[in-house]
């Protein structure tokens, strides 16, 4: 279970006009503008759940994820996951979550994919017949079979997505923070990642909680949103909340965005 | 606790390993960097050779005692740059937020850092120090003993040890300005430079600061006194293990800076 109440976070910021004369005076003098990334967020997740975290670039969702993955100590409030404190107790916690930024890579770019999975085995410490298994079952779901022994630099998007997710999942964690996995991906691609998202959901009952941009990720995997604006949860519930009104969701979503004005 | 050692040892072959067939990847690249680096180092030791052809000596060091000298700070600078690599080029982990995904392991940060790089063209170097190193030892006339020899592998050891504990510093601040400083290369680099010749013939105030501050005088000026046999006091030959202090320091910055990151967000 995840728990977070009450949680703040600020960062500061250096701030200067623009122009080279600027850039030199903020060389000796620097104006800070501090930027309230979270607000008293709080919110309870349950195991198994499938949560979609919403919300507008720079609304918080980031920092959320880096703060339940133990990346990140708030400012103030209080986080558990599983009873564990993750900016606390960060190794103990880490080895039973899995996490994919969907901006990075975590495959070591001029070697085949495989011979990343079998650094992280050592790295998890995942005995030989967990990691055979979650392997093999991983290769079918995810179709990697093809892949696996191709220098991740080779790879197209899609197919590198799916290789990350996989990575992720070598060690069995009980809970799986996805930020924006299907950025920059084509139909196919989505299609595949969200139908292994579900089952793995399904199978492993394992929580998913995931930030994306796309509505139709949150359409077709969760049946709990959670919106976030300028730091603050401005809704917590379900996509059908989101909808009324028969418009599509993308819409919905605009109109909130506007309304909140984030 | 032991069990744990030696899971550790073996995560960290494992990252040497992948990093060197990364690097096999670029073979032409892989060769030309290692003959680079040779030569850089090659082009220094003509420096010495002819200076030495003009003089005959150095503050009464001879050419074979510089070369010596030269060779050991090389091949400790060029080891440390070897396994350190990952902290020298820290900025580059810490912009590119790959320092992220290094807290979402379960495993300690400075081993995976160490495991980041592992810089294999630093052998160019090596090959380069090791050359100097035979012909200084052969024409330096120098009576080997047990004790000698192990004189000069503390100081590779230690030496190694008091570079690394420099480029964690170097990391360690970049935690603060997010870029590299490359002001810190005057110790690294600098000291690879200055310490071509014995750290004595560069007058009192030096010495006293690379004895006490940076402790690289430890690692090269003392024990050597011992190994020419300039000097009869035999615990100038353990010297080097006083420099293994310097290390520790270096570990408490880099500990702060992690904490100002995780505390920060960048």
């Amino acid at each position: 279970m995840i728990t977070m109440q009450d949680v703040c976070k600020s960062y500061k910021v250096a701030k200067r006009n623009a122009g080279f004369g600027e850039a030199c005076k903020a060389l000796f003098r620097r104006e800070y503008e501090t930027i309230h990334a979270l607000r008293n967020v709080s919110f309870t997740i349950n195991d198994g759940e499938m949560v979609g975290y919403i919300g507008p670039n720079g609304a918080g969702k980031s920092s959320t994820i880096k703060i339940l993955s133990g990346i990140l100590t708030p400012d103030s409030g209080t986080v558990l996951v599983d009873g564990r404190v993750p900016y606390k107790d960060r190794i103990r916690h880490v080895a039973q979550i899995g996490v994919v930024f969907g901006q990075r890579s975590q495959l070591w770019w001029d070697v085949p994919v495989i011979d990343s999975f079998e650094l992280l085995k050592d790295v998890y410490s995942i005995p030989q017949k967990q990691y055979d298994n979650n392997l093999e079952e991983l290769t079918s779901l995810l179709n990697l079979s093809e892949l696996l022994r191709t220098p991740a630099r080779q790879l197209s998007l899609g197919q590198r997505m799916r290789c990350e997710i996989a990575g992720s999942l070598l060690h069995s964690p009980k809970i799986l923070f996805l930020d924006e996995p299907t950025i920059g991906l084509d139909a196919v691609s989505k299609l595949a990642v969200r139908d292994f998202i579900k089952k793995q959901n399904e199978l492993h009952g394992t929580t998913v909680i995931l930030t994306t941009h796309d509505m139709q990720d949150i359409e077709a995997l969760s049946k709990r949103i959670i919106l976030i604006g300028k730091g603050e949860i401005l809704l917590d519930g379900t996509p059908e909340d989101l909808k009324k009104g028969g418009q599509s969701i993308d819409e919905t979503v605009a109109e909130l965005y506007r309304a909140y004005d984030i | 606790m032991e069990r744990k050692i030696v899971s550790r040892v073996r995560l960290y072959l494992h990252y040497v390993s992948i990093n060197v067939r990364s690097a096999m990847q670029y073979k032409t690249s892989f060769f030309l960097t290692t003959f680079g680096q040779f030569m850089v180092s090659f082009q220094v030791f003509l420096g010495i050779y002819f200076m030495f052809l003009r003089f005959k000596s150095v503050k009464d060091f001879t050419y074979s005692e510089v070369l010596l000298c030269f060779s050991v700070m090389l091949l400790e600078f060029s080891l440390a740059e070897m396994f350190g690599r990952g902290f020298d080029s820290f900025s580059g982990m810490i912009r590119s937020g790959s320092f992220d995904q290094v807290l979402t392991r379960p495993r300690g940060e400075i081993l995976q850092v160490l495991g980041s790089k592992f810089e294999l063209t630093r052998i160019g170097r090596m090959i380069q120090a090791v050359i100097m190193f035979a012909y200084g030892i052969t024409h330096c006339n120098v009576d080997w003993t047990v004790l000698k020899v192990l004189t000069i592998l503390l100081m590779i050891v230690c030496g190694t040890a008091v570079f690394a504990g420099l480029f964690i510093i170097y990391a360690a601040l970049c935690f603060f300005t997010l870029d590299g400083l490359e002001f810190m290369n005057i110790f690294t680099d600098g000291a690879r430079e200055t310490g071509k010749y014995p750290l004595g013939v560069y007058g009192k105030k030096l010495l006293l600061f690379t004895t006490v501050v940076i402790p690289y005088a430890l690692v090269q000026y003392y024990p050597l006194l011992y190994v020419w046999g300039r000097t009869d006091k035999v615990w100038y030959a353990f010297m080097p293990l006083l420099a293994l202090w310097f290390p520790l320091p270096c570990l408490v910055l880099w500990r702060f800076g992690v904490h100002h990151y995780k505390s920060s967000g960048s």
